[in-house]
């Protein structure tokens, strides 16, 4: 019983890991860039949703698209300051770029005089809400991020399915020089991907607020989404949902039954066992230079 | 305005190019052997920090810079390097043999932090070497019985066959050698077939192999020399601070020693010393400006990060040839005075191409 | 000793669901000329890549020197004396071009990691005799003046001089050519022509090459092998080839084309 209860909150917890690891999966393949920003924008994206729910006093289901426009502002605006102008740099440069964005976005917050160094509760209607399902206790915060991570994903799915953008934003990462002489508005795109790949970690962060409460260094969980890209094969949408709902199962279960400190490294354990294994993951695509 | 004539193979191959080379590479040396009685003793400290990260940033350049291959959890060589030091010192090993030690055992971890570059690349290997680091951290705190755990533990100072390092001055001198040895001797390597077969894993695995390069045997030597470099520094780390504790080497470790091989200039052995003594002098310099600033700036707890990531965007996107970079454009615009043109150094603009296919 | 260098016994290779070579079988003897033609995607450089033992044959084998190459691993090709360049250029872009030929000279190595480490007089000298042996490939092939130059900074046609220079440096006994003259002008291709004959004579090396050009192939080559999907269509010498009808059929053009081809041959 208590067996469903950490798997129920593993889930939940592996559905925030899945949403920021959705983030840099969509940039990794619209631009092959990898984003080490993406937990910091969800920080941000938490701390814009605080701002509009108390400092501007919007009604909660206002604030939550608001904050997602906002972010998705800034992730257009982050591509075209200081993305766009890097690309056609080696991979390993535009990764320290955004370690920079990180450590920029990181330090700004905790700058802000009162709230930044400081560790904030969220408002959310449902705060106080418990579900009891035969005996397991869930509450509404968890339930509500496994719910919105299942439709976000749903949304996502079908925009690529269907759509040009998507199919457009596959050649723009496989050749960026071809994709340019298709008619790919190829940086346009670029400013898309990153502005859509923000608001879903404001949508991270909004879900996580409740949680773990608002503070600067929110970000750092970000880094567990890594593991759960890699884990779901990186390049694949679906995949970063499912490794990190693996991640976060994985994770409370090893709290649970395993000594101290073993939660703290089990998402890591599982990627390391995943690149012997099955390096591309469970979703991947293995692809090979012809020469 | 230098014209190096060359007659010789020789001149290729020896260390110094030609006298220019000679005459500074000594000044320096001499500056540095008689710094101790010049300098005070705040700012030989920073030196002797400058050399030790130094050391480890040179290890990062060899495996980073020169090889292609991604580790970003480098700290964790740093600090099995460091806690081998501490405890190897505290049961009294003489200091060149615990030092051999703490240089091995690394080079052990890294062989095997390093299987997985074996079988993947690029941000994959970066995300493996990653969990590695956060593995490594937790196995120091873990392993109390032996590191003494999130208490940290505390570090004698160098016995050298019997001789006082323990002031500031020795253990300077100290730190002057390990690093001289360990400078010469990447040097070296990398004018070698080693070093030449790591440039050509970089550029090209696939006629790295079609020579006769063997990929996993190189890609393994190179993160252990790598990590070998990065327990020495570990090592003499430890005895510098007196006090480790697993939370120092940690991914924020990890992303410093990132922003100092990048800083410094990628692919460069000057690279490494001139993002070492970045590293070292930033926070001094954000110090001091403190005072310049409005209060709301100047004394906020987050101007160090905001600082650090500005820098390292600003390098990215102006100057990704780094420190050393923008030095070899001020030099060569002061030798060839006044021919420079701006576009000398421009790389012909490249447009993206796909990394899985490489 | 056998005069045959290379030969391969019945090789197939299937990626997936695709027979890419099938049952393809050919010998090389020492010191001629021996050229694959075809159509795109007839396997040719596919053949290549099985001798240089990047892919493994799913059934067949490869000799050489009387030694059967299926369990080498891909380094150790170049020891046993195979050099080869690539379709398309895989130089070392970031390092001069003197640089990428001393990476050839790999094979050669006999110095020590620890006696490089100390950069010892043995590594000193080693490092001189690689550099003349360098030198006089840069000699044979007239890349003196490129010889500090960025290979990212290269024209087309040097990079694939130096490509060639590469693998010369690597002392091979068979030399795998995959398209040398491609995307290069008539004058280079000329001087391809040249020297493929020098290599040919003046070093003693064989050469296995995948040619389009079919002037180039009829002016250097010895035999040649058509394929066409995988298959083996023709072999002999450049003129009996190029009247086979099959091969006329499946790559050289109708009746009317091949009468203006033998013109040139």
């Amino acid at each position: 019983m208590q067996e469903l209860q950490v798997i129920f909150s593993g889930i939940a917890q592996g559905c925030i890991y899945g949403l920021i690891a959705l983030g840099f999966v969509l940039i990794y393949k619209a631009t092959e860039t990898v984003s080490f920003a993406q937990g910091e924008l969800m920080m941000l994206g938490a701390f814009c949703g605080l701002a509009c729910v108390s400092g501007l006093g919007l009604p909660y289901w206002l604030a939550i698209p608001a904050a997602m426009l906002a972010m998705a502002m800034l992730g257009w605006l982050t591509e075209r300051v200081v993305i766009r102008p890097v690309l056609g740099q080696p991979a390993f440069s535009i990764v320290m770029l955004t370690i920079g964005i990180g450590y920029v976005a990181r330090g700004l917050i905790t700058m802000i005089p009162d709230i930044g160094t400081e560790t904030l509760a969220f408002p959310v209607p449902y705060k106080d809400t418990v579900f009891n399902l035969g005996g397991v206790v869930l509450g509404a915060t968890q339930v509500v991020v496994v719910v919105a991570t299942a439709a976000l994903s749903l949304l996502l799915f079908l925009l690529f399915r269907y759509s040009r953008v998507g199919i457009a934003m596959q050649a723009a990462s496989q050749n960026q020089l071809a994709a340019y002489y298709m008619g790919i508005p190829v940086k346009r795109l670029n400013g898309m991907v990153w502005a859509l790949a923000a608001a879903v970690a404001a949508v991270a962060g909004l879900l996580l607020a409740p949680i773990t409460f608002v503070h600067a260094n929110m970000g750092f969980i970000g880094l567990k989404a890594f593991p759960a890209a890699v884990v779901g094969g990186f390049g694949s949408l679906p995949g970063a949902i499912v490794g990190g709902v693996i991640i976060g199962v994985v994770e409370a279960l090893s709290g649970f039954w395993l000594p101290e400190g073993f939660k703290d490294i089990a998402a890591y354990i599982v990627v390391l066992l995943m690149l012997v294994l099955k390096p591309n993951g469970l979703f991947g695509e293995k692809l090979r230079k012809k020469v | 305005m230098r014209f190096i004539f060359k007659t010789d193979y020789d001149q290729d191959i020896r260390l110094f190019k030609h006298s220019g080379q000679v005459f500074w590479y000594g000044l320096l040396l001499v500056f540095l052997v008689v710094a101790p009685w010049l300098i005070e003793e705040y700012w030989l400290a920073q030196m002797t920090f400058v050399m030790i990260y130094g050391v480890v940033g040179l290890g990062l350049m060899v495996l980073a810079g020169y090889t292609g291959l991604f580790s970003m959890g480098h700290a964790a060589f740093l600090g099995v390097g460091a806690y081998t030091e501490a405890v190897l010192a505290a049961k009294g090993w003489p200091f060149p043999v615990s030092l051999a030690m703490a240089a091995g055992l690394s080079a052990a971890v890294g062989a095997v932090v390093g299987l997985p570059a074996l079988r993947v690349k690029g941000i994959y290997l970066g995300i493996a070497t990653l969990s590695f680091g956060f593995i490594v951290e937790e196995g120091l705190a873990r392993w109390e019985r032996v590191t003494g755990g999130n208490a940290g533990m505390h570090v004698k100072a160098v016995d050298l066959f019997g001789l006082d390092t323990s002031s500031n001055e020795g253990f300077y001198g100290v730190c002057l050698v390990v690093t001289v040895l360990s400078t010469l001797a990447v040097i070296n390597l990398l004018r070698s077939p080693t070093g030449r077969a790591f440039v050509a894993i970089r550029d090209s695995e696939i006629s790295a192999q079609s020579m006769g390069i063997h990929l996993a045997r190189y890609k393994t030597l190179s993160f252990m020399i790598s990590a070998a470099l990065a327990g020495v520094g570990g090592a003499l780390y430890a005895h510098k601070l007196q006090f480790i504790s697993p939370d120092q080497f940690n991914i924020l470790q990890s992303v410093d020693l990132l922003l100092l091989v990048v800083i410094g200039g990628l692919g460069s052995i000057h690279g490494a010393f001139l993002g070492a003594i970045f590293l070292i002098t930033m926070p001094q310099l954000i110090s001091l400006g403190k005072d310049y600033l409005p209060a709301f700036i100047g004394q906020a707890p987050g101007l160090q990060g905001l600082v650090y990531g500005l820098v390292l965007i600003a390098f990215v996107m102006f100057e990704p040839m780094g420190l050393y970079g923008r030095w070899l454009k001020i030099r060569t615009w002061i030798q060839l005075f006044p021919f420079y043109r701006k576009g000398m150094f421009k790389r012909q603009k490249s447009f993206q191409k796909s990394d899985r296919l490489k | 000793m056998s005069d045959i260098l290379l030969s391969a016994h019945n090789l197939s290779v299937r990626f997936g669901g695709v027979l890419a070579v099938n049952k393809v079988s050919f010998e090389v003897q020492r010191g001629e000329v021996f050229t694959l033609i075809g159509p795109n995607g007839a396997g040719k450089t596919t053949v290549f890549n099985l001798i240089s033992r990047i892919y493994t044959p799913t059934t067949g084998h490869i000799d050489y020197k009387g030694q059967t190459l299926t369990q080498v691993p891909p380094h150790a090709v170049a020891g046993l004396g195979i050099a080869r360049t690539f379709q398309n250029i895989e130089l070392f872009e970031h390092a001069s071009v003197l640089q990428n030929l001393l990476i050839g000279r790999h094979v050669h190595n006999r110095t020590s990691f620890w006696s490089q480490l100390l950069f010892t007089r043995s590594v000193h000298e080693a490092e001189l005799a690689t550099r003349r042996k360098v030198e006089e490939v840069i000699d044979f092939l007239d890349l003196q003046h490129y010889r500090d130059t960025l290979v990212a900074g290269l024209p087309y046609g040097v990079r694939k001089v130096v490509e060639l220079a590469r693998a010369l440096s690597t002392e091979p006994d068979l030399l795998l050519l995959d398209e040398p003259s491609s995307g290069l002008n008539m004058e280079e291709t000329s001087d391809m022509a040249f020297w493929i004959q020098d290599i040919q004579h003046d070093l003693g090396i064989t050469v296995l090459m995948v040619e389009h050009d079919m002037s180039l192939v009829s002016k250097v080559s010895d035999r040649v092998l058509a394929m066409n999907q995988g298959e083996v269509l023709a072999l002999g010498t450049p003129a009996q080839v190029q009247a086979d009808t099959a091969v006329i059929e499946a790559y050289l053009g109708g009746a009317d084309d091949a009468a203006s081809l033998r013109r040139v041959a």
